[in-house]
């Protein structure tokens, strides 16, 4: 393996892991919001804010960590997209700001919830995946001019009325709410909460479908805007298959109430086949057709520095991930608030 | 539109330095209070004291709120280096990754063991495991300041890399983290963090004595964040003066505008205040001989390098002196403040904690010293323009050319006063409706030492 596609690689797997934490609580976020309007705060509140409370800092670092990383590997990623993401980059800057600073200020600061600051909360949770999700869509090509001398120019219009551009911001929402609520089930279950359980089991169910419409549409609407990379992807049909089949036994298994520990392992699995399958069709450009992994790849000893560093990183934070788990995910009495502060 | 005229490098530069201003405040408490909770945790358990465990305990309770702010400000720097300097990130991608990369883990490594140490206050029979946690949190946190002011040093004096025609070729990943700018500034920004964070907590204990809640928690919260105020300051100054020695050699420009020092001489006066007219002369300054040749080399009969033989379009600002005249002035109240308090506290131990005059300066001490970190962090960034990457790249060619960068200030102009407003009002609120002596009661925790 290449240096290149090992840089690649290794930045792709903390994307689908932020991915996979930031949609549990963006999700969360909004679904505590959505209780609150509708009533039922009372019944889910509880194990969202038992959840969210030890891990919503971590979520945060999974982000940084991919920009610092793709800034490091590929630095011409930081002229072109740094360049062209003004606008939406700083969107999704104030609003991951708003979210983060009034979580801690709800959940810290004041001792009955103020319901305008989980409304900031709740909100933002739902707009930041559509921000965010337009890296992505940039990345298809289209939406940046190049012009002779290297100028880089964003193409607002183009973006705002691609049906493309659309349908990847429908998906990122409806899968935040669905990978969150699969997840709020599988807590809630540990939690003995059948009450909670009842609700989120509703509203894993609910989304569940809307999520594989809006991947199919997403699959579809590459065809048209960049041909290139959907037949890429048809040759690694077998993966958005098995993603396929991933959804059919996590559904299942939430719908008949059982094992929904390992339902949402099929959640993740889900995602990871269809993300890993989505980026490996991308390769070898970042951004079509402007960039690939192989211009400006930074120099040798770097990368190979880098890819020391996070080495020896990943042996300090697995084990101190694992402990995070261990005392707050998985520990039964913790879990069922059985523990005090 | 603010200014007539559209410049990209104008607002992205001033966009910037708001970030940075208002994420430091953050970032300081953020760098400084876990050293202090430490402090108060290990006093307390060793001690057997639950005042100082209270002290620990309601500390973070507070410190959550500076953090969850100072994540949300770096996050948003981390990515507007990217989005307003992408033709400098572009550089810095090649030769700084390393340590920005490493400071991200250490974020991480504080994230966790953050999450995990609020969290298990109650959950371990022996104390000490709960201490432990913070140790981590400790290190990440400070590893974090360490490894993004590598980035910052390297800015100032770029090394590890050989530059053809202003462009970087051979880089040497570790090379460039040990810049010549790195010793000074990496400790600098470190105990200057923990002097202000522990002047900022005492003034919370001088204020709540002044409320005339004389409980011996106060006191003993007094005490332990003045004396180690007191030694952080000491420490501050030693590595300030060599800060100045390191100027001297490595970017004589700075030093020579700071003090406003036209001519290359020996025995160079250091000027105090004063004004400067147009024709370059310095009014109403007070010199005192000698002192800037000393500062700058430790020999009163060195030669210092004066502006005028550093071309026009690499001077930095003038101006920079009164900042650092201000900066030293704030200095000077600080040592006056903590001395007269380290005085009493020997000769008179009671008045320490009643005297009025004595509580009011130490209030007075905690926003002072943070003014002291924003001034001299515009020092120091200003006193290298024109250059973004010392003697590489200018301020102006690493600035991004997108619209919408004005549009962009007011959004972050007006993001940041609502999170300062509503930062320091929870703050407030949190302690006011919380007083430690009904959480004391309610703790039942007994007046005065033991259980």
């Amino acid at each position: 393996m290449s240096y290149e596609v090992l840089g690649i690689t290794v930045l792709w797997i903390f994307l689908f892991g932020y991915l996979i934490v930031a949609s549990i609580d963006f999700g969360a976020g909004f679904f505590s919001y959505y209780s609150t309007i509708t009533g039922k705060r009372h019944l889910i509140h509880n194990i969202i804010e038992r959840y969210l409370s030890p891990v919503w800092e971590v979520t945060n670092v999974f982000l940084v960590f991919f920009f610092v990383g793709i800034v490091g590997f590929f630095p011409d990623t930081a002229y072109y997209y740094g360049t062209a993401l003004l606008v939406p980059g700083s969107v999704a800057i104030v609003l991951l700001a708003i979210r983060g600073a009034y979580y801690a200020f709800s959940a810290y600061g004041s001792k009955k919830n103020n319901r305008f600051y989980i409304m900031l909360y709740g909100a933002s949770g739902l707009l930041i995946p559509a921000a965010l999700s337009t890296v992505m869509t940039i990345s298809e090509g289209g939406y940046i001019a190049v012009s002779g001398d290297g100028k880089v120019s964003f193409l607002f219009g183009k973006l705002f009325t691609s049906s493309y551009s659309w349908t990847v911001v429908l998906l990122a929402i409806v899968s935040v709410l669905y990978i969150s609520a699969m997840f709020l089930s599988y807590y809630a279950n540990r939690a003995n909460d059948s009450n909670a359980f009842e609700v989120v089991r509703k509203y894993a169910l609910a989304w569940s479908g809307p999520t594989i419409l809006s991947s199919l549409l997403v699959f579809f609407a590459i065809r048209n805007h960049n041909p290139v990379h959907f037949e890429q992807m048809l040759s690694y049909a077998w993966m958005f298959i098995v993603s396929f089949a991933c959804f059919l036994v996590a559904v299942y298994l939430v719908w008949s109430r059982k094992k929904l520990g390992l339902s949402f392992i099929f959640v993740m699995l889900q995602f990871g086949f269809a993300f890993f399958g989505y980026g490996r069709a991308h390769l070898p450009y970042i951004l079509y057709p402007h960039l690939t992994i192989y211009d400006n790849f930074t120099s040798e000893p770097m990368a190979l520095a880098l890819i020391a560093v996070f080495i020896l990183g990943l042996l300090l934070l697995i084990p101190s991930l694992y402990l995070l788990m261990r005392l707050f995910l998985f520990d039964a009495k913790y879990v069922q608030g059985k523990r005090g502060k | 539109m603010l200014l007539s005229g559209y410049d990209p490098v104008m607002y992205s530069r001033i966009l910037t330095s708001f970030t940075l201003a208002f994420h430091i405040i953050y970032a300081t408490i953020g760098v400084g209070v876990p050293l202090m909770i430490a402090l108060a945790e290990w006093i307390g358990i060793r001690r057997n004291d639950p005042h100082y465990l209270l002290l620990a305990r309601r500390w973070a309770r507070g410190f959550v709120i500076t953090v969850a702010v100072g994540v949300v400000t770096g996050t948003a720097i981390g990515l507007q280096l990217s989005l307003l300097w992408p033709s400098f990130m572009r550089v810095a991608g090649q030769s700084i990754a390393l340590p920005l990369f490493m400071e991200t883990f250490a974020f991480f490594f504080e994230a966790i063991f953050l999450g995990i140490y609020l969290y298990t206050w109650d959950r371990f029979k022996n104390r000490m495991i709960h201490f432990w946690l913070l140790v981590p949190v400790v290190i990440g946190s400070s590893g974090s300041a360490f490894f993004i002011t590598i980035v910052n040093a390297f800015m100032n004096a770029p090394a590890g890399v050989t530059v053809v025609d202003g462009a970087i070729t051979d880089i040497s990943p570790f090379g460039a983290m040990l810049s010549p700018a790195m010793p000074t500034k990496v400790s600098h920004v470190l105990i200057t963090a923990y002097t202000t964070c522990a002047f900022a907590l005492a003034a919370i204990a001088a204020y709540s004595l002044l409320k005339g809640r004389n409980h011996v928690y106060h006191k003993k919260a007094l005490k332990l964040t003045m004396v180690s105020a007191f030694v952080f300051l000491i420490g501050s100054a030693v590595i300030g003066d060599l800060s100045g020695k390191y100027l001297a050699s490595y970017q004589p420009e700075k030093l020579a505008a700071m003090e406003w020092h036209f001519e290359t001489s020996t025995q160079a006066p250091l000027v105090l205040g004063g004004i400067l007219d147009e024709n370059n002369e310095i009014k109403y300054g007070l010199k005192i001989p000698f002192a800037l040749s000393i500062l700058a080399h430790g020999n009163p009969n060195s030669e210092v390098t004066g502006l005028n033989d550093i071309p026009d379009d690499e001077q930095p600002p003038l101006w920079i002196h009164y900042l650092f005249d201000i900066k030293m002035g704030f200095v000077a109240l600080m040592v006056l403040i903590s001395s007269a308090f380290m005085l009493v506290l020997w000769r008179k131990r009671q008045l320490a904690f009643t005297n009025k005059w004595l509580l009011w300066g130490i209030v007075l001490a905690a926003p002072v010293s943070m003014l002291t970190i924003e001034h001299g962090w515009i020092f120091a960034e200003v006193g290298r323009q024109p250059w973004i990457l010392h003697g590489i790249m200018k301020t102006s060619e690493g600035a991004t050319v997108s619209d919408h960068v004005d549009t962009m200030l007011i959004v972050f102009t007006a993001l940041y006063v609502v999170l300062g407003f509503t930062s320091v009002r929870v703050l407030i609120k949190m302690f006011k409706t919380n007083h430690v002596e009904d959480e004391m009661k309610a703790r039942g925790i007994e007046e005065g030492d033991g259980q």
